[in-house]
């Protein structure tokens, strides 16, 4: 098994016709993920990459039985499109765009919570199953089925952890990434408790950043959940305060959010940190007893 | 995006808060009317800067003549203000607010943020203000009073009411509060802030409820959609630098070091500088290169970079995912060569095609060092900076 997506999961990609969207669902097509149409207003009945065109999500759905969907419209466009998907019965959303509005995302957080929709991003990488299903933008052929989890708020840092656990021969069972932003659709601790249920997942890596304490929530919910090896590293140590760094969400401010508090509170939880980020890979091994092929 | 005190008190003006008619002076020979325009025989008079703490710096002072008023300008105007939330070489001061000082009896605190964990909009008050808050939060973290927003319902006066009798405000007052409370909270929202802050609130002699100083941050993402607050945009605050940077798409933020680094993707870039940083060396900057790390970006980050003159080598992390690292390292020998790199550049490639990057790098001629590892690339980077190859 997996987390969130496999084999069978059926996909649609919102901004579908686009530059993004169609270079991503090429990708993704040719690594085997299930896409089974797109949607782009006013583009209906069209044929692009070999699949059917949809005005609208309803309708999309009802042709094609989706129950994912990737979107990758402009940030502006977001909101309506995220919340166009979740009335439309989409049960997994990936929102891989940058920018949105953080007064948008309180509101869809809201409303996806409450439709019991999942999100992962919006500005994320998106998710990958290894051999069966690619959401994202990730490269494909830097993971190998496996056996770790992996969840990240950042994208090139995912690809560091994917490539070393790929080189280390132990491959990935699912890689979420959860987005820079500071109200992600889903969080640290939604990942957790997942790969924590899941049986493929023997261990997780969690890649984390300075800003906010979506960290220091995971440390306390490891502590009190989660039975797996955690692996984590967290990226900004020499960040100055009150600096944003990329990413909306990675900031230290009002005394909060920093690298060292959340090294230490992951630590407290009983996680194996590592501060070399080239080093995921064989703290993985010394904890597991794993060995490195 | 940050603003400057006088225009976030328009934008309180515009929600009907109450706040001071100040006059903004950008020469010292405007000073003198401000003050007569004003009236009265005392004013404040306050730098206008991207920073907290001003008046600790000695950026905000009570003056009691136009003299003294006139004074203070002349020795601000042009200057940099340099506080304990600038950078060392602080905030260049081009304006002045002049407003009529204000008689109260006690100082408030209050705020509208974003709070991460709840994601909700919340409003937080504190009956000491005028001070610290973070200290204050700190040392009696009870006395930080929180409400938060429901995001289909907005703010409602009960919350107000509630706040306002913990505070210790009295009834005329409660009725003021609750009136500040729902107007402070829809600015938020309605301009799509990112931080509001009022510190202090003050209670004049009267009684009256009265926004001492104004505090407001725009988030960024939004600012397609906020016409006016793009308007009040004012560059000559923002690093130079960074302001370049950002023309260009790139994302740079400057430090103290003198590692270069330039690297695709925010995380990754913060990874590699607490790299540098593990190996005994101090990154010069964070730069996000993107996604696709072409030759143009790659030029244009190399110019950024450089144009820091304590920068003593350069340490290129590219983690090629689906752009080949033989295309990324024709990209970083073209910018090479086309912006004339002086100091040693070393370069780490992952991804895609590495192996035969790195080999390009390594016979290109140019002064460029082809690192097998991450670690490997720190260390010489580290290396490089010292002078030793």
């Amino acid at each position: 098994m997996s987390i969130l997506i496999n084999k069978d999961t059926k996909v649609i990609c919102q901004g579908f016709t686009g530059t993004q969207g169609t270079f991503h669902s090429q990708q993704a097509l040719e690594y085997g993920t299930q896409m089974v149409g797109g949607v782009t207003p006013e583009k209906g009945g069209t044929v692009h990459l070999g699949l059917l065109v949809f005005n609208t999500v309803q309708e999309a759905v009802k042709a094609t039985g989706a129950d994912t969907s990737v979107i990758y419209v402009p940030a502006q466009f977001c909101k309506d499109s995220i919340l166009e998907a979740a009335f439309a019965g989409i049960k997994l959303i990936v929102c891989i765009t940058e920018g949105v509005p953080t007064l948008d995302m309180l509101l869809v957080k809201h409303k996806c919570d409450e439709l019991g929709v999942r999100l992962i991003g919006p500005n994320c990488p998106g998710v990958i199953t290894p051999g069966e299903c690619k959401i994202g933008i990730q490269p494909g052929y830097i993971h190998q089925p496996g056996k770790v989890g992996i969840v990240s708020r950042s994208g090139t840092l995912t690809y560091e952890a994917v490539k070393q656990t790929t080189d280390a021969g132990f491959g990935q069972s699912t890689c979420v990434g959860i987005g820079g932003d500071p109200i992600p659709g889903s969080s640290f601790v939604d990942m957790l408790e997942l790969f924590e249920q899941d049986e493929q997942t023997e261990a997780i890596v969690m890649i984390g950043e300075i800003g906010g304490t979506a960290e220091e929530e995971a440390a306390v919910y490891i502590k009190q959940h989660v039975t797996k090896p955690v692996v984590a590293y967290i990226a900004g140590v020499t960040a100055p305060p009150g600096k944003r760094m990329g990413h909306a969400g990675a900031i230290i401010a009002g005394g909060k959010g920093s690298a060292e508090d959340k090294f230490a509170a992951l630590e407290d939880a009983g996680v194996t940190t590592v501060r070399s980020l080239a080093e995921i890979g064989t703290a993985l091994a010394k904890v597991t007893g794993w060995q490195i092929k | 995006m940050n603003i400057h005190e006088y225009q976030a008190k328009q934008l309180f003006a515009d929600y009907g808060l109450p706040v001071a008619r100040g006059v903004v002076a950008t020469r010292v020979d405007e000073i003198s009317q401000a003050c007569t325009s004003l009236g009265g025989q005392c004013w404040v008079v306050k730098t206008q800067v991207h920073a907290g703490g001003r008046g600790k710096a000695g950026g905000v002072k009570l003056v009691r003549s136009i003299t003294e008023a006139e004074d203070f300008a002349r020795h601000w105007l042009g200057e940099r203000l340099v506080t304990y939330q600038s950078d060392a070489k602080g905030q260049p001061v081009h304006s002045i607010l002049i407003e009529k000082c204000v008689e109260f009896t006690q100082e408030l605190y209050l705020s509208v943020v974003i709070d991460r964990a709840k994601q909700k909009v919340v409003f937080i008050a504190c009956a000491e203000g005028g001070v610290d808050i973070e200290q204050v939060a700190q040392r009696t973290p009870e006395k930080i009073l929180q409400t938060s927003i429901d995001p289909m319902v907005g703010p409602l006066p009960f919350q107000a009411r509630s706040l306002g009798y913990q505070l210790g405000l009295n009834n005329e007052q409660v009725r003021q509060f609750s009136r500040l409370f729902v107007n402070l909270v829809r600015l938020f929202i309605e301009r799509d802030l990112s931080l509001l802050e009022v510190n202090p609130l003050v209670i004049k002699t009267d009684g009256e409820l009265f926004c001492l100083d104004a505090k407001a941050n725009v988030d960024d993402n939004a600012l397609y959609r906020q016409a006016k607050m793009r308007a009040l945009r004012d560059i000559s605050q923002e690093d130079p630098r960074e302001a370049h940077a950002a023309k260009f798409d790139l994302n740079y933020v400057a430090l103290d070091g003198n590692i270069g680094c330039m690297v695709n993707g925010a995380g990754l870039a913060m990874g590699t500088m607490d790299m540098v940083s593990l190996y005994g060396g101090e990154p010069a900057n964070f730069l996000d290169v993107g996604g696709s790390a072409d030759k143009a970006r790659v030029t244009e980050a190399f110019k950024i970079i450089l144009s820091d003159e304590h920068v003593k080598a350069v340490l290129v992390n590219i983690f090629g995912g689906i752009v080949r690292c033989d295309i990324i390292a024709e990209g970083i020998m073209g910018a090479v060569a086309e912006v004339g790199v002086q100091v040693p550049v070393v370069v780490r490639l992952e991804g895609n095609n590495a192996e035969l990057g790195a080999d390009m790098l390594a016979k290109s001629g140019l002064n460029i060092i082809a690192a097998q590892s991450l670690s490997e690339a720190a260390q010489l980077a580290v290396k490089a900076a010292e002078g030793q190859q």
